[in-house]
């Protein structure tokens, strides 16, 4: 198995407060890691370093080898991560369709096409309705995003890293505040993904029974610090996640 | 095709703008006075100048005071050119060009130092920029004509000098070439706003952040939509300037136009385009008729003390202030958006 995503030492400061304190961990490809750990443990930091919305205190991100730790957030998109994000993150008055379709044309690169018609460009339309199709939405295609209830806010946030087709797939729980009834629809979609092989996923994830299901890998932060990485039912199993993190739930 | 996949959408919007575009179609044969000729002829240029503002501030989510700058760019530019080189067709051409060159420079400049400074500090740089260009148009006095401006003659075939038969002359000439040019641009603008690029400005206005996310570099496509703004501005500018046959920094540079741009934009409906058109209209008619009208109803009611003083002519702004206020207050999205069918 090859690396694809790995952070060296990776961490953050702010102020006197060290929010992620020297990671360093390896992703594989079509690998599933599912990252856990108590709130403010700091793993939507985690993220933002590594997507390139925060800059890193120190240490260093690579992306198949190479260090991306210097590249603006758009370049590493450009480069292969996607990103979804924990609270929703739209284009609230444009149409859900727009929405996916402005994905596919980031990855046609810098446009310059400002002559010809954005509802004429037919392959964009069809691929980007194939996206929502994936998260059924397709029906929703011509509704503004804020129009859309939180559920298919989420979903179309799933759809939009689906058009991005990224080499890592970054979750950040994606099933936060979606209805019982519809969390299946994007867990499928992950699991299809994952099933696939050939992306890498990286997972936040609070409910212990998603990370069962999906996970081929749990790594724990707390407090800034990786304290454990393995297999789901050994990590879960281990006295320093109970202490650290599941103990908070079975006390 | 020819509106680019963006009808205005809404039959009442749609007939406003059919009347509105028909009129100036043939506004030389149905007013044939001088001063309405002038009011079709800067309503056709201050469309072009508020569209382009359109596309930054309602479709980017840019606010920049610079606009008129531009403006000035590409008015000046013409001026020079006819005043340093003589009134012909060449030198018109290649002073509208060096002034849209200069603007996209200038524009492109300013767009890269948004990299730097967002939203409220973008626009003091550009409030800066402009009242620096204004002060170098009142002092370069060699070239720009200082305080006084330029005046200066235009090729023979815009003037009153060339008959055409019929009665008609050169003025027909200069007003179907300002309209002409007027509504490509517009159309042009259209264009690039309903165009891959076009979205992707919206995206920047929606949520900068997850375009970033998306791999879009906004930066580029900020400086992109700054350029092609300020280059139709600049054009609009050099019709401006063979309308009048004089530039100034009172007719191009000045703030009050900035202001009256900013109004037309919020008044017409951000980020809609056709807001420019609906915008333009009502407030050059206003500016150049709500005094007249007011003169005739304080005579009117000449009998009536208080109502005399309330209408006076001189206290016109006043009432075109509170049209105004009542327009924001009753169409927050504009006229355009209020009128427009989702």
């Amino acid at each position: 198995m090859s690396i694809v995503l790995e952070t060296r030492d990776l961490s953050v400061h702010f102020g006197g407060h060290v929010a992620v304190d020297g990671v360093s961990c390896a992703f594989d490809r079509g690998i599933l890691t599912a990252i856990v750990g108590p709130n403010g443990a700091g793993k939507s930091t985690y993220f933002n370093l590594i997507s390139g919305q925060l800059r890193a205190t120190a240490g260093a991100v690579l992306l198949e080898g190479r260090d991306l730790t210097a590249l603006s957030a758009p370049k590493r998109t450009q480069l292969g991560l996607g990103r979804a994000f924990q609270l929703t993150n739209l284009f609230p008055s444009l149409t859900v369709l727009e929405n996916v379709r402005l994905a596919f044309q980031a990855r046609l690169g810098p446009g310059l096409d400002f002559l010809t018609m954005a509802i004429s460009h037919s392959e964009l339309h069809d691929r980007a309705v194939a996206c929502l199709e994936r998260v059924k939405l397709q029906t929703r295609a011509t509704f503004p995003a804020a129009a859309l209830p939180h559920g298919d806010q989420r979903k179309l946030e799933v759809a939009i890293l689906l058009a991005l087709d990224p080499l890592v797939f970054m979750f950040d729980e994606p099933t936060a505040g979606m209805s019982v009834d519809e969390v299946p629809t994007i867990l499928d979609l992950i699991e299809e993904i994952r099933e696939q092989r050939d992306k890498t996923i990286l997972l936040v994830e609070h409910k212990m029974e998603v990370v069962r299901r999906l996970a081929d890998r749990v790594i724990v932060l707390h407090q800034g610090k990786l304290v454990a990485d393995g297999a789901p039912a050994a990590v879960v199993a281990s006295t320093i996640v109970q202490e650290a993190y599941l103990g908070v739930a079975h006390v | 095709m020819l509106l680019s996949g963006d009808p205005p959408r809404g039959r009442i919007l749609s007939a406003m703008l059919a009347t509105i575009v028909a009129v100036l179609a043939v506004a030389p044969f149905l007013f044939p006075s001088t001063r309405a000729l002038a009011v079709a002829e800067r309503i056709a240029i201050l469309i072009v100048l508020t569209a382009s503002y359109d596309m930054l501030l309602g479709y980017t989510g840019i606010v920049s005071f610079a606009h008129t700058m531009f403006f000035g760019m590409g008015a000046y530019g013409v001026a020079i050119a006819l005043t340093r080189f003589g009134a012909g067709w060449g030198q018109v051409v290649i002073g509208a060009l060096a002034g849209m060159l200069l603007a996209i420079v200038v524009a492109a400049i300013v767009g890269l130092l948004s990299l730097r400074v967002r939203a409220i500090f973008f626009a003091m740089i550009t409030l800066a920029v402009a009242s620096f260009a204004q002060i170098l148009a009142s002092t370069m006095r060699d070239w720009t004509g200082g305080e006084d401006g330029l005046t200066f003659e235009v090729p023979k075939t815009l003037t009153s000098a060339f008959r055409l038969g019929g009665g008609y002359n050169g003025n027909l000439v200069t007003y179907y070439l300002i309209f002409t040019v007027a509504a490509v641009l517009f159309l042009f603008l259209l264009r690039v706003v309903n165009s891959p690029m076009g979205r992707v400005l919206q995206a920047i206005r929606e949520n900068e952040f997850r375009a970033e996310a998306l791999g879009l570099r906004t930066l580029w496509y900020r400086t992109l939509a700054g350029a092609i703004a300020a280059a139709a501005a600049s054009l609009a500018g050099s019709l401006l300037a063979l309308q009048l046959r004089y530039t100034g920094p009172d007719a191009t540079l000045s703030f009050s136009l900035m202001v009256d741009i900013l109004l037309i934009v919020v008044i017409g409906g951000m980020g809609t385009l056709y807001g420019a058109i609906v915008g333009a209209t009502i407030m050059t008619m206003a500016q150049y008729y709500l005094q007249p009208a007011m003169g005739g109803l304080a005579n009117a009611f000449s009998g009536v003390p208080l109502m005399q003083a309330v209408l006076d002519p001189d206290r016109w702004l006043l009432w075109l202030g509170l049209l105004f206020i009542a327009i924001v207050y009753f169409f927050p999205t504009g006229i355009v958006g209020r009128l427009r069918t989702p």
